[in-house]
């Protein structure tokens, strides 16, 4: 077992990338991302990390580069948030459907306008749909030990598919936390060589990105939803074989406190432990509340999901993005959605709150559990989605 | 050949739909696009190969006599040819059929 320090999540995370023994990093500053492409650099221009480190012009540049470098087999990473991530979409689209193995850290990030720097998810619901595994961590060592996972579980042969990991802006980038560290023993075991099941090479020619016609989109699309429907597996090895490794066990979607809750409070992300509290006052008044936690955001864990849900009469779902005029926040529409037609539906409650880095406290989720039991009670008619705490 | 494009289920493909036949886009019949096709006047022609070098689809081929036309099984029409032809001996013509 590694040492154990105190150490910035951001740190952390370039550690970790540098342990990975990574190829190509390619990337472009911006906040609050900034630290971790920072330290690669430097590991890189002080010789301590062999790899190629590009400070492209731009995200989007960002991004082709490492589509680039993972069509020929290079171990690639690249890091970005918010703006940044915007300006990369069109790239993003293309590195999964190509179906290369790129780890992203999206240190996540409110959009302008107007402009912030705070931490929300505006930025990664934007690419919901684009086909990448995505996942969520909650403090500096899930950071860590998430970096080895992204790259074992995009480079198994059985995926290939670009890794998104998800890491709240400021309130998990620039904090200082005790990391145990891993062995490089212990990451070169987990992670095997990188060994592309398809690359671009001159002895072997092949055409990646060509187009299709409607005649053979469709399928293109469906081959392509099946392999990432069939990742499932696995994500679960992956995990089950840290586990028994470092002692830490992850799963796509994570209780507290679920025995006997009736009601359960839904998070992703770094405010998972503030919720947490929350239901330890909760339960020490005697309220039946538990939490879920979603880590594994995409392939959406259904059977996980329902599983966890089961028996529980309310979910209060935070959301921290928002879908204008729709049907809810973007996480309680996907709930709603995986619960519908479930025996004895739950009732789905969802509070937008702690939008660009609006502190969201313990008190605030008891405020939430106390307005939904109100609600429940008065028999009033839900709204599909509450802006938790705005003034009038 | 592979499979054609209609022909192709989605467990043919490659992954990341990789093409592996290196230039089978030759296989793709752009010719019909087409609405008006370039018709030459070889008494006009100075066999110079402006057309030839000018046509984006590389549609167009030479004779044996060292005259120019097109293939039409690619040639989109687009007139190109046409426009640069330095003596004026191609003209666009309507598509019949
Ligand atoms: S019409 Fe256009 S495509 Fe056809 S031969 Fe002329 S330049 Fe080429
Ligand atoms: S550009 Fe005109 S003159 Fe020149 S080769 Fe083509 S058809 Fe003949």
């Amino acid at each position: 077992m590694g040492k154990r320090v105190g150490i910035e999540t951001s740190i952390a995370a370039a550690e970790a990338v540098k342990m990975a023994n990574v190829d190509v990093v390619a990337a472009y500053p911006i906040t609050p991302q900034t630290h971790i492409v920072e330290h690669l650099s430097e590991f890189v221009a002080d010789g301590v990390l062999d790899a190629e480190f590009v400070p492209v012009e731009s995200e989007h540049s960002a991004m082709s580069v490492c589509c680039g470098s993972s069509a020929v087999g290079a171990r690639t990473f690249t890091c970005t948030s918010s703006q940044g991530l915007a300006l990369m979409n069109e790239i993003v689209f293309i590195a999964s459907a190509l179906r290369l193995p790129i780890v992203m850290i999206l240190a996540n990030r409110s959009l302008s306008s107007p402009l912030s720097i705070w931490n929300d998810h505006t930025d990664v619901m934007s690419v919901r749909d684009v086909g990448w595994i995505q996942l969520f961590t909650e403090n500096a060592q899930e950071v860590f030990d998430h970096v080895f996972f992204a790259f074992r579980v995009a480079e198994d042969p059985k995926v290939s598919f670009p890794v998104m990991v998800n890491v709240d802006g400021f309130i998990l980038t620039h904090v200082i936390e005790p990391v145990e560290f891993w062995d490089q023993e212990q990451v070169d075991r987990y992670l095997p060589e990188f060994k592309p099941v398809h690359r671009l090479h001159p002895d072997n020619p092949t055409t990646m990105g060509a187009f299709a016609m409607p005649g053979l989109f469709a399928e293109t699309k469906k081959a392509q939803d099946e392999a990432l429907k069939s990742t499932m597996p696995v994500i679960l090895k992956a995990w089950k074989e840290m586990g028994e490794m470092v002692g830490r066990h992850y799963h796509p979607v994570e209780g507290y406190q679920t025995e006997g809750a009736e009601t359960l409070i839904l998070t992703m992300g770094s405010m998972g432990e503030t919720a947490s509290i929350a239901v330890d006052r909760l339960r020490a008044q005697g309220k039946p509340v538990g939490q879920l936690k979603i880590r594994l955001w995409r392939p959406f864990p259904f059977k996980e999901f329902r599983e966890a849900a089961k028996g529980a009469k309310h979910i209060i779902v935070l959301d921290r993005a928002i879908s204008y005029s729709g049907p809810g926040g973007p996480v309680a529409s996907e709930i709603r959605a995986a619960l519908y037609g479930e025996k004895d539906m739950p009732i789905v409650t969802n509070f937008i709150a702690g939008l660009a880095g609006r502190d969201v406290t313990p008190g605030d989720f008891i405020n939430m559990y106390d307005q939904t039991i109100d609600m429940a009670k008065g028999n009033v008619r839900q709204e599909d989605y509450i802006f938790y705490g705005v003034r009038e | 050949m592979v499979k054609s494009e209609k022909e192709l289920g989605w467990k043919d493909l490659e992954v990341g739909c990789d093409v592996k036949e290196p230039g089978n886009g030759s296989q793709y019949r752009t010719g019909d696009w087409r609405s008006v096709r370039p018709v030459w006047d070889k008494t006009k022609c100075i066999k110079c190969g402006v057309c030839y070098i000018f046509c984006p689809d590389a549609a167009i081929k030479k004779d044996e006599e060292g005259y120019f036309e097109a293939d039409l099984y690619y040639c989109k029409g687009c007139g190109i040819c046409a426009h640069e032809c330095v003596t004026g001996c191609i003209t666009m013509v309507e598509e019949e059929e």
